[in-house]
């Protein structure tokens, strides 16, 4: 059976994660996620917005959700943490009445309430399971060692995220050893890229992206499954940017865990994507994947 | 180590104000560090998270609302996350840039134009534009050198659009902003 949520898939997700965008898809399709899009969906605001004003931030949010109760559903769900943060802030800020009534004067119309958001990550771990994702597989990931990184914000903080633990988060792990992978135990989970000062602080990027990097490295990852578009394009885009600023030589590929998950269930490879990322995966899948045999 | 009159430069209204606009008490801060300690920013700041917050106690307004840090600070939430009194301390650190914004206080200046140039970017489209927002915010800061290394990488594998995406709605998207702008104002 076939279970209809909206899908908000932020403005990256039609730009420099087209590869998310289009692999997150494809995997809730072939698991049985039914995804509807949010008709004419406007950019959450993301950190700028918040960082401005939280009024306008919860503003820019409730217009989605007020699409979304408009589609007569009850749940969105988005690959990107930055679009989920500022939807649940929204949402949990706007359940004080004062802090609701000045977002409403923003809007064109008041907003009504009653829809929940989760990130595509929460949605596939619960409401379609381990073991439906396990039944799923087609192609287990054998012999391919990962490290699952979250980013700061999926689980923080734990109240108004409201999933998975806020330190050491699993879903991801789990979700990865169901198609057959090796996770390892990567301990910087959840610390920060350097996030969205990419473009003015690259200094800062290359320090934190650094760390993770280094981290994966020494753990023996093939490779860093990633949920967030922008700690994507940190590790990814900006790993030369990051060897430069630290002297390094780092190569290591970051994929969106459900580009894996693909592999895993033979997605078709222009639904993939890999060929988007800077760093190639295919080698490294193709050299793990044949040498488990 | 600063020496800070109390007599003199405690501003109670700065106090009142960032509790009332966060909807935290700062008096529950008993120093621990344990913001500092997991705050992956540090090394950038120029106070550390935890003497904000004892700043911000001691009601010291003009050295809190321009300092660098509240600039940097990403909101990773670890601090939020890991305070033994439940104190949303990244909550505070944005509502210290808003206060600051609105003293005419950027310390880093960059960091705010582009912010601006994203918030742009969504006014007049509903969506952002990437490339249209990298093209504003360099000819903003007249930092013309920002990733062009990346431009060879990127533009090849087809992802960014050339124009931007506008969603029929925009109109609504820029009343938000301009009644925002009319409820700050009045």
């Amino acid at each position: 059976m076939s279970e209809a949520i909206a899908y908000y898939p932020g403005c990256s997700g039609q730009g420099t994660s087209k590869e998310y965008d289009a692999s997150t898809r494809a995997v809730c399709e072939a698991v049985g996620l039914s995804l509807v899009d949010i008709p004419d969906w406007s950019c959450c605001g993301s950190t700028p917005a918040h960082t401005k004003d939280h009024t306008l931030s919860a503003a820019l949010s409730a217009r989605n959700l007020q699409l979304v109760a408009g589609m007569g559903m009850k749940l969105a769900v988005t690959p990107c943490p930055s679009c989920l943060t500022n939807l649940r802030n929204a949402t949990h800020r706007m359940e004080q009445a004062a802090f609701k009534s000045k977002v409403d004067k923003l809007l064109d119309e008041p907003y009504t309430g009653g829809v929940d958001t989760q990130s595509v990550l929460q949605a596939l771990v619960e409401i379609v399971g381990i073991d439906n994702l396990a039944a799923a597989v087609r192609t287990p990931l054998k012999g391919l060692k990962v490290a699952c990184y979250y980013g700061c914000i999926m689980n923080r903080p734990p109240e108004v995220m409201a999933f998975d633990d806020c330190e050491n988060p699993m879903a991801m792990d789990n979700i990865l050893t169901a198609m057959g992978a090796t996770v390892v135990p990567f301990p910087l989970k959840v610390e920060c890229c350097g996030a969205a000062y990419g473009m003015p602080r690259p200094d800062m990027v290359g320090r934190l992206s650094g760390k993770l990097l280094e981290a994966a490295t020494l753990l023996g990852a093939d490779m860093i499954a990633v949920a967030c578009p922008l700690c994507q394009m940190n590790l990814d885009l900006r790993q030369g940017q990051v060897n430069r600023t630290l002297g390094t030589n780092y190569r290591i590929p970051a994929p969106y865990f459900t580009q894996l998950m693909g592999v895993a269930l033979n997605i078709p490879d222009a639904q993939i994507g890999f060929d988007k990322l800077c760093v190639d995966p295919r080698p490294i899948l193709s050299k793990a994947l044949t040498g488990a045999d | 180590m600063n020496i800070i009159n109390f007599t003199r430069d405690y501003d109670a209204d700065f106090v009142s104000r960032v509790e009332e606009e966060s909807g935290q008490k700062v008096s529950l801060c008993y120093q621990c560090g344990n913001c500092t300690a997991g705050c992956p920013y540090t090394f950038a700041y120029d106070i550390p998270v935890s003497q904000i917050m004892r700043l911000v106690q001691a009601g010291q307004k003009k050295t809190v609302l321009s300092c660098k840090s509240i600039w940097l600070c990403a909101t990773c939430e670890s601090c939020t996350t890991r305070c033994p009194n439940n104190i949303d301390v990244a909550c505070i650190m944005d509502v210290l840039r808003h206060m600051a914004r609105r003293e005419g206080l950027a310390a880093v200046p960059h960091v705010k134009t582009f912010w601006d140039a994203f918030l742009d970017s969504v006014r007049a489209h509903g969506r952002v534009f990437e490339l249209g927002l990298t093209v504003n915010y360099v000819l903003k800061s007249g930092r013309f050198w920002t990733d062009l290394d990346l431009g060879p990488k990127i533009l090849p594998k087809g992802k960014l659009s050339m124009t931007p995406h506008d969603i029929q709605g925009k109109e609504h998207v820029a009343r938000i902003f301009e009644r925002f702008e009319r409820e700050s104002n009045s």
